[in-house]
């Protein structure tokens, strides 16, 4: 049975990495597609033929599109990310310390949602159809419907505009104190916070009421075990595996979350880079910034599906 | 069993009271946008107020935005952006993956499996990322836009009427008309559409809801409507100097959007279960 498990997984790996390959491919024709000549936009109108032809030799720009996507490819696998379209600069120390804020910022929110969302899954799983389960389904309908943006701007008009508890829209440099750091982090943290939990409370709900649903629970409440017990006992050790794949599910509207609160509170990341990149039309750093959001989020999706299989007592 | 199938069928749908409440808010916004250039009290583009960000008044039932112009005018013509787009970029997703989706369960073979791998792949890059990038390369020119739009929800909406069409497929009735001699495209629209219809109909509103929130994202990045025109979201861009000061010119965009978006969910959530659940 080991053997079998460990065959799915690998599987799961490899379907993944075939994943990956298309995304990538996906990225680069995206890209690739810029009408007009890469070369004569990096020169401007006034160059010398010349000049646009030594420039697109250097780029390898004459080269087929094919030939261009194996190169990058292999660029990338070698962390070599191309170098910088707007100031010339490597793409990779463009980004290094910006991504390390970016998954600062996604750890914290992580370290909070995570807790957050199982207890008030958990519960509103076991007291369904109560007055509090209905306020946290309409609650988590409600962020879910709405846009990130409208979640970021609503934060700020509560503790900035009306309660003068944080600063607005301003991300400053000095970091004087933890006090300072805390403040500084609050805004984006309990946007992002808002957006990821209100997915993982849905789904981890969903996968609770899934379990409390079978039999053997409802055997469990008609011997006579307390709500609380049929659910902690006997329900929860087998809603484990939905429970953490829904985790790692939510997880991944970190990736469309981040782009807008980083943008929203200036916050010096990976995504607001990115941004920034789009409307320089700096394709080598947009490509790479692609290239990281997508493998973040394939690893986090490919993550769930590991968890399910391995949660499976059927195929343990 | 038998005086079920005699009786005439039953037209008269139960719709709850919430549902209803959604359906008619989506209708005033559809009526909103459709009338648009003939209700609006100022023109878009006229500054009407000396002051910028100005509260809201009798004058200025909204208040005023950053240059000064009339933001009721300015939402007004903005339901026209956001509902046109997302709808025409909703019709352009669901039919092609709708299409490509039953055909791809019908046809099988080496055909559905590309196309699914394919697919499922585009479909593990995250909807915002697909816009940036698309955004990046191509500019965003309304017509771009709604391709766009459309094209990253292909794969989602490829997958569930798959999904859906897989099951129909073992039916008896389609091995019938297979037998028969039909044609795939028989097959597809007249065997298994009209029993997945009420489904892929709620996938359709799920995903214009998709569409409409990634289109005010973009927009609100400063990525997507661009001006002269502004829709939902490109208000709030071009408004969000107003923030600090509580101005409505950036609070009543997003309450826009939020309304119809919650109004479209609560209908879907609440539509009688015969429409929902018909395949079943």
């Amino acid at each position: 049975m080991r053997t079998y498990v460990l065959g799915l997984i690998t599987n799961r790996l490899g379907s993944s990495a075939l994943t990956l390959l298309i995304v990538s491919f996906a990225v680069f024709f995206a890209t690739a597609m810029l009408p007009g000549d890469t070369a004569t936009i990096l020169l401007g109108q006034a160059a010398t033929p010349e000049a646009v032809a030594g420039l697109r030799a250097a780029m390898h720009l004459d080269e087929p599109a094919f030939f261009r996507f194996a190169r990058w490819l292999f660029g990338l696998l070698q962390g070599d990310l191309g170098t910088s379209y707007v100031n010339n600069v490597p793409v990779a120390q463009l980004i290094g310390a910006r991504f390390v804020n970016t998954m600062r910022l996604a750890g914290i929110v992580t370290l909070i949602a995570v807790p957050l969302s199982l207890i008030l899954g958990i519960t509103s799983a076991m007291f369904r159809g109560s007055a509090y389960d209905r306020i946290v389904t309409i609650l988590t309908i409600g962020v879910i419907s709405v846009p990130e943006f409208m979640i970021a701007t609503s934060a700020v008009l509560l503790f900035s505009v009306y309660l003068k508890w944080l600063p607005a829209l301003s991300f400053a440099g000095d970091v004087a104190s933890f006090w300072q750091v805390l403040k500084i982090y609050a805004m984006p943290v309990i946007t992002l916070t808002f957006v990821v939990s209100a997915q993982m409370i849905r789904m981890t709900r969903a996968a609770v009421i899934d379990t409390i649903n079978t039999p053997y629970v409802e055997a469990a409440i008609l011997k006579g075990a307390s709500r609380w017990r049929a659910v902690i006992i006997h329900a929860l050790p087998n809603a484990v595996g939905p429970i953490a794949n829904a985790i790692a599910l939510a997880l991944s509207y970190l990736v469309g979350g981040v782009i807008i609160v980083e943008t929203i509170f200036n916050y010096p990341g990976i995504a607001k880079l990115m941004v920034d990149g789009v409307s320089t039309r700096d394709l080598p750093l947009i490509q790479s910034c692609a290239i990281i959001f997508c493998v973040g989020y394939l690893a986090l999706i490919t993550f769930a599906d590991i968890v399910a299989i391995l949660a499976n007592p059927r195929v343990r | 069993m038998t005086i079920s199938t005699t009786m005439p069928r039953r037209l008269s749908y139960r719709f709850s009271w919430v549902g209803m409440i959604g359906f008619a808010i989506i209708l005033f916004w559809a009526v909103i946008a459709l009338l648009a250039p003939h209700i609006i009290p100022y023109p878009v583009g006229e500054i009407v107020d000396e002051d910028y960000f100005g509260p809201m008044s009798s004058k200025l039932l909204l208040g005023s935005d950053y240059l000064g112009r009339d933001m009721l005018s300015r939402i007004i013509m903005g339901a026209r952006y956001t509902v046109g787009i997302s709808l025409a970029a909703v019709c352009l997703a669901c039919f092609t993956g709708g299409a490509l989706g039953m055909a791809a369960a019908v046809v099988g073979g080496w055909f559905d499996t590309v196309l699914s791998r394919f697919l499922d792949a585009l479909n593990s890059i995250p909807s915002k990322l697909s816009g940036l990038v698309i955004a990046a390369a191509v500019g965003s020119s309304l017509s771009v836009l709604i391709v766009m739009l459309g094209v990253i929800y292909i794969p989602g909406a490829y997958r569930f009427a798959r999904s859906l069409a897989v099951n129909i497929n073992t039916m008896d009735y389609i091995t019938v008309a297979r037998t028969r001699g039909e044609g795939i495209s028989y097959v597809v629209f007249s065997e298994i559409l009209p029993n997945i219809i009420g489904p892929l109909l709620a996938d359709f509103g799920i995903r214009f809801v998709f569409i409409v929130l990634l289109l005010s994202g973009l927009s609100f990045l400063g990525l997507g409507v661009q001006p002269p025109y502004a829709d939902w979201g490109a208000l709030v861009h071009e408004n969000i100097g107003g923030l600090p000061f509580g101005a409505p010119a950036v609070i009543v965009p997003s309450l826009a959007i939020a309304s119809l978006t919650i109004s479209v969910n609560l209908l879907i959530d609440n539509l009688p279960k015969k429409i929902r659940d018909r395949s079943a």
